[in-house]
């Protein structure tokens, strides 16, 4: 079958994900605050983009093909922890930096500050405004005729946003096919279950009707992630991976557990979730 | 007294697409306004630089945020209200949080967007640029100026908020002006009071000066085009010598050129300020000059308004 993992490529992202998940675990527990939920939730997909399908360079604008790298744009930008621990797996800084996150002074915003750290494309955090952004970059890209992807990446709480469908309309109207979203459907936002807070209901249908392609996934399953991003970059139109998720996937008493969304774990819950993570 | 008005939006228009031809990186975005805007004329030259991104201005601010992410420079254009209304926290949370090179070009600015009334009147817009850090925000006050102004940011890079006037406007400066961005005008000197003003009030502003002088007061002009970052300097020393200023805009009075003034003011050089624009309400539907008369903003109004101030 094409577009799928071998099996030594599939031990090494489980063992990099673990590691991951990890440092998320240690970095708000040290900071005492942070999204431990999301983080989680988006750990798999993130590791499989990040060292086996986008094109991108750790050491930025030393690299001379820099300006052809792929775009990634985290429109959940509460899920930083994660992002930042699978930059520094990739080398745009060093691990050691991890445990500053949401300090005074640290390059590791609480959510992601172009201004503060290399390789951070924009900066985000406020819902609902990731995927205009990355219209516009898959606009310039083929302005300047640039063989490039976006990627984006969005929560599903976040599609309440309203302006996250003027961005859906955006990218079918102008035929945005270097552009790649996932909706990470983890089923929970803050308040709880996104279906009884406001319900989001079938986002493959909405996707659809907008006019963009769909791809609906296990989240949490790499040979799934890795065949659907490669399928995308091929899609003829805007493509959506919706990506089932577990909202805090890994430690047992986080999972399915809104209450973990914005809340760091103390000296014994971080003890316990790190043993299971072993 | 009738003089030549100029369109100062067909000036933006000409010279997006003036730009337009010396840089390939501007492009331009509109949200279904480009008709009023002027940017239908960048659209006509250039179609394939030019997005027009329909009904949805948080959309707009944040693709041009994209845009400007590959190195373009976006001009985004559309009325004041929902440019800085709407999309506020687009243009707070990533344009400026993230220092991107996008420029904001709204027009129908103020009172006089006329006969559509109070919803479509941003007497706030200013006020709302101007507290984001990284906003440069200008507010032209002629044809000259607009088309200085425009360049003036195509050339520098930053996030900038540029107020282009609705109505045509008679030229306020002469061929010899130069766009600086650290420097207000002294249009006119004086000594007993001070007047301070920018876009559309400037020429109620100098015709007033004029009223004034006729019944023996001798009125300073000062013209503040860049209300960020201000020009400190010229305000304080215009202050110290008439030790009474007064601010004229076509804006709520809270918040925007008035306010300025008086942080300036109160912090370096403390004088009493009186700020004479829209006094926290909203407009209503009517001419321009009518709602300009109706809320004192005529250089009429404006005379008989500060005799009986400095009385």
């Amino acid at each position: 079958m094409i577009n799928q993992l071998s099996s030594s490529e599939t031990e090494e992202l489980k063992t990099v994900s673990k590691k991951i998940r990890k440092e998320i675990l240690m970095m708000i527990h040290n900071a005492q605050s942070g999204h431990p939920g999301g983080s989680l939730s988006s750990v798999d997909i993130l590791t499989v983009l990040f060292t086996k399908c986008m094109k991108h360079y750790p050491d930025c604008e030393k690299n001379a093909d820099y300006k052809n790298r792929d775009r990634f744009v985290l429109s959940k930008g509460h899920a930083s922890a994660a992002l930042y621990a699978i930059m520094a797996h990739c080398g745009y800084f060093k691990e050691e930096e991890l445990l500053t996150f949401r300090k005074l002074g640290t390059k590791l915003q609480g959510h992601p500050c172009s201004n503060a750290l290399k390789g951070i494309e924009v900066s985000t955090g406020s819902l609902g405004q990731g995927l205009s952004i990355a219209c516009g970059m898959a606009l310039g890209l083929k302005l300047d005729n640039i063989d490039s992807k976006v990627y984006v990446y969005l929560g599903d709480g976040e599609t309440q946003e309203g302006s996250v469908w003027e961005a859906v309309m955006n990218a079918s109207h102008n035929n945005l096919n270097n552009l790649i979203a996932f909706v990470d459907r983890n089923k929970l936002q803050i308040d709880g279950s996104t279906e009884t807070v406001k319900s989001i209901g079938d986002l493959t249908l909405k996707f659809k009707a907008f006019g963009w392609n769909t791809i609906e996934i296990d989240g949490h399953n790499y040979n799934q992630i890795y065949s659907a991003i490669e399928k995308a970059k091929k899609s003829d139109k805007p493509i959506v991976i919706i990506a089932n998720t577990i909202k805090g996937k890994g430690v047992s008493f986080m999972e399915n557990n809104p209450s973990w969304h914005g809340k760091a774990p103390n000296d014994e819950q971080l003890k316990q979730a790190l043993e299971e993570l072993k | 007294m009738e003089r030549e008005c100029k369109s100062v939006r067909s000036a933006y228009g000409k010279t997006l697409v003036e730009l337009g031809k010396i840089n390939p990186n501007i492009v331009v975005l509109d949200a279904d306004l480009s008709c009023s805007t002027q940017t239908q004329m960048f659209a006509k030259e250039f179609p394939e630089r030019f997005f027009d991104m329909g009904i949805a201005e948080q959309d707009m601010m944040t693709t041009a945020a994209g845009l400007a992410c590959m190195g373009k420079i976006p001009f985004v254009s559309t009325f004041a209200m929902f440019a800085t209304g709407r999309a506020w926290e687009q243009i707070r949370n990533t344009i400026c949080y993230s220092n991107l090179n996008v420029k904001i070009a709204a027009t129908h600015g103020g009172i006089t967007v006329g006969e559509d009334g109070a919803s479509h009147q941003a007497l706030e817009d200013i006020a709302l640029m101007r507290n984001i850090p990284n906003m440069t925000v200008i507010v032209p006050a002629d044809e000259t100026e607009t088309i200085e102004a425009v360049k003036y940011a195509a050339e520098h890079f930053g996030p900038f908020y540029i107020r282009i006037a609705r109505t045509n406007l008679p030229d306020v400066y002469d061929t010899s002006y130069k766009f600086n961005i650290s420097k207000a005008l002294i249009m006119q000197e004086g000594t007993d009071i001070t007047l301070i003003s920018n876009g559309e009030t400037l020429v109620e502003t100098l015709d007033c000066a004029k009223m004034l002088k006729d019944k023996g007061i001798s009125a300073e002009v000062v013209s503040i085009p860049v209300v960020k970052p201000i020009d400190k300097e010229t305000i304080i020393n215009s202050a110290k010598k008439t030790n009474r200023v007064i601010t004229i805009e076509n804006h709520s009075i809270i918040g925007a050129l008035g306010s300025s003034v008086c942080e300036v003011l109160s912090e370096n050089y403390p004088v009493k300020v009186t700020r004479i624009g829209i006094n926290d309400e909203f407009g209503q539907s009517g001419k321009a000059k009518e709602l300009m008369n109706y809320y004192g903003l005529t250089s009429q109004k404006l005379t008989d308004k500060i005799i009986g101030l400095i009385k």
